[in-house]
């Protein structure tokens, strides 16, 4: 047993070995990964859901288009948070932030009669400035994002609510999908893609039809789209690129990456109008499928990012952490969420048994972390 | 004798098993052909701190224990239709045998609802939304209370009582058949709603300071509605501080709690509208419970309400309230 490591870490001889440098094997390498606990969680929670849940149609067609809409919908404000939480920062108007874009599209189409695909852009414009403001105050004043963003948690939340009061008398905006119509936004936020492939499917046999003959799934809804094409771009600028490289600088240590020539103010501006981008890519989703903006969309959203991201291996403190990762936080965080239901557990625990799973899944996660990279 | 009896017993148990295993598959049958134990989801809109839905929590309970099957309740944690819908999509992927919801935002819930009836899922709705738009989604039948009409019964009682100026404390704005209880009230009465309709908040010193501004500033009003505990605790509270509940032809509210039946008991307030939401547990469970086994469904959609809740009948209600009325 002891000498067969050498043999397989060691198999020829290597003669140009920099004795600085602490050997470390692939294997351990990977499993050195801030996404590594996660996806030891999703194994868990899919192993758990496997077993108790596995006959109640949740890993059927449509079951699992429900838990991975969800999921999706998840991952796309997880994405954000998480670059944001590398950069060092925080930003808790997330949630108001999807209300307040969902409004920012739907009172112009409805009540302004503006071309739905001109509030859209207003609503992506508003957004990104609110994020700039967002940025601006908390690198100008130096005061702790949870702070600032939090003023912008109440303050988007009460604008949601007093705007759509002052404007439509309601606070659910409902008619943008008849205003809509068949636009071109309404495809790219609520469409679905694939459809024909799905009708395969069911031609085949491997999915379920409908009495109809319709298959169970239509095809791949948007918001998925939108949160695959979200993390890629995201982990690509984190990964592979000079922005990356800031990014991590100025959330692991601000004034030395300052030092060292890094623009820290503008990278965490940046980020924060990316997070608000991400809400808005998240109301407009849903603004689109439902037809309507209500003025409590969105609501806690903030803090189901964050989990996403911190059970992903992104520190709180900043500087560390994985697009990949906070992809898995938002996959286990849904299928916990809407997996429990097939379980069928009873309302009244339904909380008490999704704070439980989320528990274990993040001590999991850090009990892998730290065994495989030896941290204390 | 010993040998004997050894044997008679073990020929009574060999007889025992084998007339029992001859009768459990008739046992199975009969179980299959009643088909109990079927799973029913009933979803609502109410966000987890709504305590008016443990009176539909209860009933479901006794409907399980009663018809012996599973009924989920579901509901959105903070109250957000877009997550109710998520909800609904989950429930129709785990092929229950039907599917109990409110119908808290029509073109929200559109889709998910027409999902699963596409997919054969009998599909009924119970308490918020109309009879009309049960019927566009194609579901079975709606239980519930027309808000409109429960209005107008209310404001039949104040017209008798001789009210000709009302105030209609309105907590829950955003929600349309609010709007309607207080509209059906103003019409029995032969008045504009006008601004009769006070937008009070749901923070009970908001609601009481702002329905103690407008009686002052507006004091020939004569009749009050109140559309839940909500708004009705803290006007009760305000009448009972400035003793000027005799000043009030006729204080009507909707729905019962402690507070409410207490001051029907001491005469400051004429009646509740009950809106009897045990039955809108009770009933859709039963009545799928039977079109699953028996394929059999009333026509006619169901009223639960208004029902009135006054001094005469106020003693059996008050054993109950909270968790049966």
């Amino acid at each position: 047993m002891a000498e067969q490591p050498a043999i397989i870490t060691d198999p020829k001889p290597a003669p140009m070995r920099d004795e600085r440098l602490a050997h470390q094997s692939t294997l351990r390498r990977m499993m050195a990964r801030p996404e590594l606990g996660a996806f030891a969680g999703v194994l868990l929670v899919f192993a758990f859901f496997g077993t108790t849940a596995g006959n109640t149609g949740m890993f059927a067609a449509d079951g699992a288009m429900s838990w991975m809409t969800v999921s999706a919908q998840l991952m796309i404000v997880a994405v954000g948070a998480a670059i944001l939480m590398v950069g060092g920062e925080f930003d808790l108007s997330v949630g108001s932030m999807i209300g307040f874009a969902g409004m920012m599209i739907a009172l112009p189409t409805v009540y302004f009669g503006w071309p739905v695909e001109l509030s859209v852009l207003f609503a992506f414009a508003g957004a990104l400035a609110i994020g700039f403001l967002n940025g601006l105050i908390t690198v100008r004043t130096g005061l702790p994002s949870f702070i600032v963003t939090l003023a912008s948690l109440y303050i988007l939340r009460g604008l949601t609510i007093a705007l759509s009061i002052l404007f439509s008398n309601r606070t659910i905006v409902s008619g943008v999908k008849e205003a809509a119509g068949d636009s071109i936004v309404t495809f790219l936020f609520a469409g679905t893609i694939g459809n024909s492939f799905f009708v395969w499917l069911a031609e085949n046999d491997l999915i379920d039809r409908l009495p109809n003959g319709d298959p169970t799934v239509k095809g791949v809804p948007m918001v998925i789209v939108w949160a695959l094409a979200l993390a890629v771009v995201a982990h690509v600028v984190l990964t592979r690129t000079r922005l990356g490289n800031w990014i991590f600088g100025a959330g692991g240590d601000s004034n030395a990456a300052r030092n060292v020539g890094v623009p820290v103010n503008s990278v965490k501006i940046g980020l924060f109008m990316f997070t608000a981008f991400c809400a808005t890519v998240y109301a407009a989703c849903q603004v689109f499928e439902f037809g309507s903006a209500a003025s409590d969309r969105g609501l806690l959203k903030e803090f189901e990012a964050i989990i996403a991201a911190v059970i992903g291996g992104c520190l709180l403190t900043g500087g560390y952490g994985s697009i990949v990762g906070a992809m898995f936080g938002a996959l286990i965080f849904g299928v916990v969420q809407q997996g429990i239901l097939f379980t069928g557990v009873p309302n009244d625990w339904f909380r008490v048994f999704l704070g439980a799973m989320l528990l274990v899944a993040v001590l999991f996660n850090n009990m892998i972390r730290r065994r495989v990279t030896a941290e204390r | 004798m010993r040998q004997e009896d050894e044997h008679v017993k073990t020929g009574i148990v060999r007889r025992a098993l084998l007339a029992a295993a001859l009768t459990l598959p008739f046992v199975g049958l009969a179980a299959t052909a009643h088909a109990e134990g079927e799973r029913f989801v009933f979803v609502s809109h109410a966000p987890d701190s709504d305590s008016w839905w443990n009176t539909i929590k209860n009933a479901l309970k006794n409907a399980e224990k009663d018809l012996g099957v599973t009924v989920e309740y579901r509901n959105p944690s903070t109250g957000d239709i877009a997550d109710m819908a998520r909800i609904i999509e989950q429930a129709t992927a785990s092929n229950p045998a039907g599917i109990i919801s409110t119908i808290a935002d029509y073109g929200v819930l559109e889709n998910p609802l027409k999902a699963a009836i596409a997919k054969g899922i009998p599909v009924m709705t119970v308490n918020s939304g109309t009879a009309e738009e049960s019927k566009k989604l194609g579901a079975l039948m709606h239980i519930g209370q027309p808000e409109y009409d429960a209005g107008k019964g209310a404001g039949e009682r104040a017209k008798e009582a001789g009210v000709t100026k009302f105030l209609c404390v309105n907590h829950y704005i955003t929600n349309t058949a609010s709007v309607e209880r207080c509209q059906g009230y103003a019409d029995a009465l032969g008045v504009e709603l006008g601004g009769q309709m006070l937008d009070s908040g749901q923070d009970p010193t908001d609601v009481y300071n702002r329905v103690k501004a407008y009686l002052t500033a507006n004091p020939d009003t004569d009749g009050i509605l109140t559309l839940g505990p909500n708004s009705a605790g803290p006007t009760i509270k305000l009448l009972r501080d400035t003793s000027s509940a005799s000043k009030y032809k006729s204080f009507i509210s909707f729905d019962l709690d402690g507070d409410i039946a207490q001051a029907i008991k001491d005469g400051i307030m004429e009646a509740a509208i009950d809106q009897q939401p045990y039955l809108q547990g009770y009933l859709p469970v039963v009545l799928l419970a039977q079109y699953a086994r028996y394929g059999v469904m009333p026509a006619n959609n169901v009223n639960t309400g208004p029902g009135f809740v006054t001094k005469a009948n106020i003693a059996l209600v008050e054993k109950l309230a909270g968790e049966y009325r």
